[in-house]
């Protein structure tokens, strides 16, 4: 036989195929096996730092997220404003507009609150003075989700990099605010606002000291479920979001539709900020976004969209979390601790996608080189 | 040794994921003929000729070049053996001249002797009778030249197998002769020549035998001079298709669109249409025939109101008697005014429907609007969605299945059957059967002529001309966004709209 011309190169061992269908156990099955994988891992890489066994590695994550009441409520209190910048997020998301400028709306939302509180905090009831400050804030977020919007729609500016940049826009603002508010005098930092009459601050429900933190946002979970799936505007926002050619064949705005989404998606990241300034934290800096804008980005994506699904994920996020916090200062780890346990955990279940999509196949007849 | 087959495939299978797309296929082409490689749409002849040139691996099976079995990893171990790709998309780059797009990737010296090149190309066009100046850029040609220098970019590097993917999907019938004169010199010369077609007449005049393929499955050659149009049909669909057209005489013709001096501009400032003038009637199918990007898309969107319109008028004068101004009006004001305008563009999922959304959110497309209320209601788009599956045998697991999964006869389906939903009075259509089965093909075809029967007036963009010669009752060409003729279809020839195509002003006078 002649075989001079033979290339001898051999096929791969594994090739990757798109799966045509997957089945909702099967996905589900993937997503959990690599939760739990992410957390073997994240195990081994404490363990090589500290060297105890990874058991007691997963008491400190639970200790660290459920161990007290007081740790509890603060798991609840950020998994919920995780939550709220999400569900604001995902209309946004739905409509392929990429905003990532959630860290700056929740920013402005929190100085509009901040500044009504410092301003207002000390002559208005308390009710009047919550209804002013929910409304300024909302208002802040919607400028700042406006911006854009309009430039996208009439310009067609690239919204990702016009959403980011006005992330450090807002900053500058709240530094610039905190030179008027500082407190004490020179410390550069605004400290707890109206500490002494707790104007402003979000009064408890039902004798819980979140209860409304928690009415709120679930409503606003609800209310996005509702409006993304039901009704006319969610539907648009939908064609939107598949193909603007399809949108202006059939006549939708779609100009219109971006600056309404838009303006919506700003004005639940504004209200976010208040939820933080008003029932939280009741302070405000440049940090106060904390990058909750960004993950509640992979919280929207890894979700869906579905604002349920959005409650699950940001809960096992900030549970990750709030444990990686409490391991770290079991075992007098810095805060980079934390951080590399979120990145592990992140990295699994993003990267979950890729085999829920895809199938990986051993090659079953390899071609040999005779 | 053997060395009468130039290439000789054999039991080649390749599959993706579930779907096989080559079944145990066996092939062979000898020195000096042309092949027919002959099957419907998703029937495995790209995905096969894609193994020849390197760009699948197949799972199993033999492949030999001149005798000798061969492993071939990559287009460029293609190259060294002698066989080369004309693709259907071209892959040239615009902006260098075509001697330049020909030696592009070729090993060679540090100086480039343009001269000599240009030299060698010339010769190469003298010696198969090729048209080309090797010294123009690729912008400044047309579709027809862009493939001569797709093909010699091919003998350039010296194959001795050529395979065609779909040559002819984009020449007027004149330029369709010219390649076939140059091929059938090749043959002369001893090339071997695949030609991958789905249109029966051209597989009949050129070719010395036809593979058939059907559903990735190998039906058998045979040689053409043994074959005809229904033998040939019959092979690759696997039953007997009556391929007429019935085509009923237009009753009671009432002007419904009447288009006056139409002039379009793209976004460059380019005229796409120049005072485009025409008229639709009621009860009758006008065809429009051009080559790719004459401006039949522009057309059939201004009239929709999808495109912004220069100067000119559109005039839509409704059953009642009515006269409407379309060229003033969006897609939003001509949907509110519930004038019954149905139009299926060419791009089917990226315009006509949402790919990702299923078939009851598809229909409601066209009518979410309906009704005062903030929320959706999907009762009626959930009960068009099920008589189109219906009545047009959409196969579809459910109503619930996102549109992107089915087949594109079924996505067609699906499109269409929402458009005349609405019982037009103007059905547009652009590329209706473009890949879509033959059966599928008549399915549409009849479906237009059931709403040419009931009184629309549709406007059918086509490419196939033997279909729109059958099947419309007048028909208007574009050539470079003018209108080169309006002819009686009936009585026209293929020849006489392919010299419209290239811009010659004939047949105009026949109708207004």
């Amino acid at each position: 036989m002649l075989k001079q011309n033979e290339i001898t190169v051999k096929e791969p061992l594994f090739r990757v195929i798109k799966r045509s269908n997957i089945s909702m156990p099967k996905a589900w099955f993937i997503r959990i096996a690599a939760a739990a994988l992410s957390l073997i891992v994240c195990a081994f890489v404490v363990m090589s730092i500290t060297g105890d066994n990874p058991l007691s590695v997963y008491l400190g994550i639970v200790d660290g997220a459920i161990g007290s009441k007081r740790r509890i409520w603060v798991t609840v209190r950020e998994t919920l404003v995780l939550l709220i910048i999400a569900v604001g997020l995902a209309p946004a998301f739905r409509m392929r507009f990429w905003n990532i400028g959630a860290e700056g709306q929740v920013l402005m939302g929190g100085a509009a609150a901040a500044a009504i509180m410092i301003y207002f905090g000390q002559s208005l009831p308390n009710g009047i003075l919550l209804i002013i400050i929910f409304t300024a804030s909302i208002l802040a977020g919607l400028i700042w989700g406006l911006l854009p919007a309009v430039f996208k729609a009439y310009f067609d500016t690239n919204e990702t990099l016009f959403t980011l940049m006005l992330n450090y826009v807002a900053m500058q603002i709240v530094t610039f605010c905190i030179v008027f508010w500082e407190k004490p005098a020179g410390s550069n930092t605004v400290g707890i606002i109206n500490a002494a009459n707790r104007g402003g601050w979000l009064p408890s429900l039902f004798g819980i000291d979140y209860g409304w933190n928690i009415v709120l946002v679930l409503a606003m979970t609800i209310g996005m479920y509702i409006y993304m799936r039901y009704t006319k505007h969610g539907y648009e926002i939908a064609v939107v979001g598949e193909s603007q050619n399809t949108a202006k064949y059939v006549g939708i705005n779609v100009k219109k539709v971006i600056i309404r989404t838009m303006m919506i998606s700003g004005a639940i990241c504004g209200l976010a900020g208040a939820i933080i300034v008003s029932g939280a934290s009741h302070t405000i800096s440049t940090s106060t976004g904390g990058g909750r804008g960004f993950t509640a980005i992979i919280v929207a994506w890894m979700a869906k969209f579905n604002p349920f699904a959005m409650i699950l994920v940001s809960g096992f996020l900030v549970f990750m979390q709030q444990g990686a916090i409490q391991i770290a200062s079991q075992y007098g780890l810095n805060e980079n601790a934390s951080d590399i346990i979120t990145g592990i955990i992140l990295f699994f279940l993003i990267g979950c996608e890729f085999f829920i999509t895809y199938k990986v196949e051993l090659n079953r007849n390899r071609k040999e080189a005779h | 040794m053997n060395n009468e087959y130039a290439i000789e495939l054999k039991n080649v299978t390749k599959r993706f994921g579930e779907i096989i797309a080559n079944d145990n296929v066996n092939l062979n082409v000898k020195k000096g003929e042309i092949l027919s490689i002959l099957g419907e749409n998703g029937s495995g002849k790209t995905t096969l000729m894609n193994m020849l040139s390197g760009i699948y691996f197949p799972d199993s099976g033999q492949i030999y070049v001149d005798g000798r079995e061969v492993t071939i990893r990559s287009p460029k171990d293609s190259f060294n053996l002698g066989s080369g790709m004309s693709h259907q998309h071209f892959k040239l780059i615009n902006v260098l001249t075509a001697a330049e797009n020909i030696i592009w990737g070729l090993p060679g010296a540090e100086r480039i002797k343009m001269n000599q090149i240009v030299g060698e190309v010339n010769a190469l066009c003298d010696r198969y009778g090729f048209d080309l100046n090797p010294t123009q850029k690729i912008y400044d040609r047309s579709v027809s030249q862009k493939q001569t220098v797709e093909i010699i970019k091919v003998l350039y590097r010296g194959a001795d197998v050529l395979i065609l993917d779909e040559p002819t999907a984009v020449l007027t019938p004149q330029e369709t002769q010219k390649l076939f004169n140059v091929l059938r010199n090749m043959r002369k010369a001893g090339k071997s020549i695949i030609i991958i077609t789905h249109k029966l007449n051209e597989v009949l005049e050129l070719s010395d035998r036809v593979s058939v393929l059907r559903k990735g499955q190998y039906i058998g050659t045979v040689p053409t001079r043994e074959a005809t149009v229904e033998s040939l049909t019959e092979m690759m669909v696997g039953e007997k298709i009556n391929l007429a057209i019935d085509r009923s005489e237009p009753g009671k013709p009432e002007l419904r669109l009447d288009v006056r001096n139409l002039t379009c501009k793209n976004r460059e400032g380019i005229s796409v249409l120049k005072k485009v003038s025409f008229t639709a009637f009621s009860g009758e199918i006008l065809g429009i025939a051009g080559i790719a990007g004459s401006g039949q898309k522009e057309l059939l969107e201004a009239v929709a109101g999808l495109e912004d319109i220069e100067s000119g008028e559109i005039l839509y004068h409704a059953p009642d008697g009515s006269i409407e101004k379309l060229s003033e009006m969006a897609a939003a004001e001509i949907r509110d005014l519930k004038i019954s305008l149905a139009f299926v563009p060419e791009d089917r999922l990226g315009m006509g429907l949402v790919g990702s959304m299923d078939l009851t959110d598809n229909m409601m497309l066209r009518s979410y609007t309906e009704g005062k209320h903030f929320f959706t209601n999907r009762k009626k788009p959930k009960a068009l969605a099920e008589r189109v599956v219906d009545k047009l045998a959409v196969s579809t697991p459910s109503v619930e299945t996102p549109v992107s999964k089915l087949s594109g006869g079924n996505v067609q389906k699906v499109l269409l059957g929402r458009e005349i939903a609405s019982s037009p009075t103007v059905l547009m259509v652009a590329y209706p059967v473009r890949g879509l089965d033959i059966n599928s093909s008549y399915t549409i075809y009849k479906l237009l002529n059931a709403q040419k029967e009931k009184g629309a007036s549709v406007l059918c963009v086509g490419e196939d001309l033997d279909v729109l010669l059958e099947l419309c009752d007048r028909i208007l060409v574009l050539s470079g966004g003018i209108v080169t003729g309006i002819v009686d279809a009936r009585t026209s020839t293929k020849e006489e709209l392919g010299l419209m195509m290239t811009g010659s002003k004939v047949g105009g006078q026949k109708h207004a």
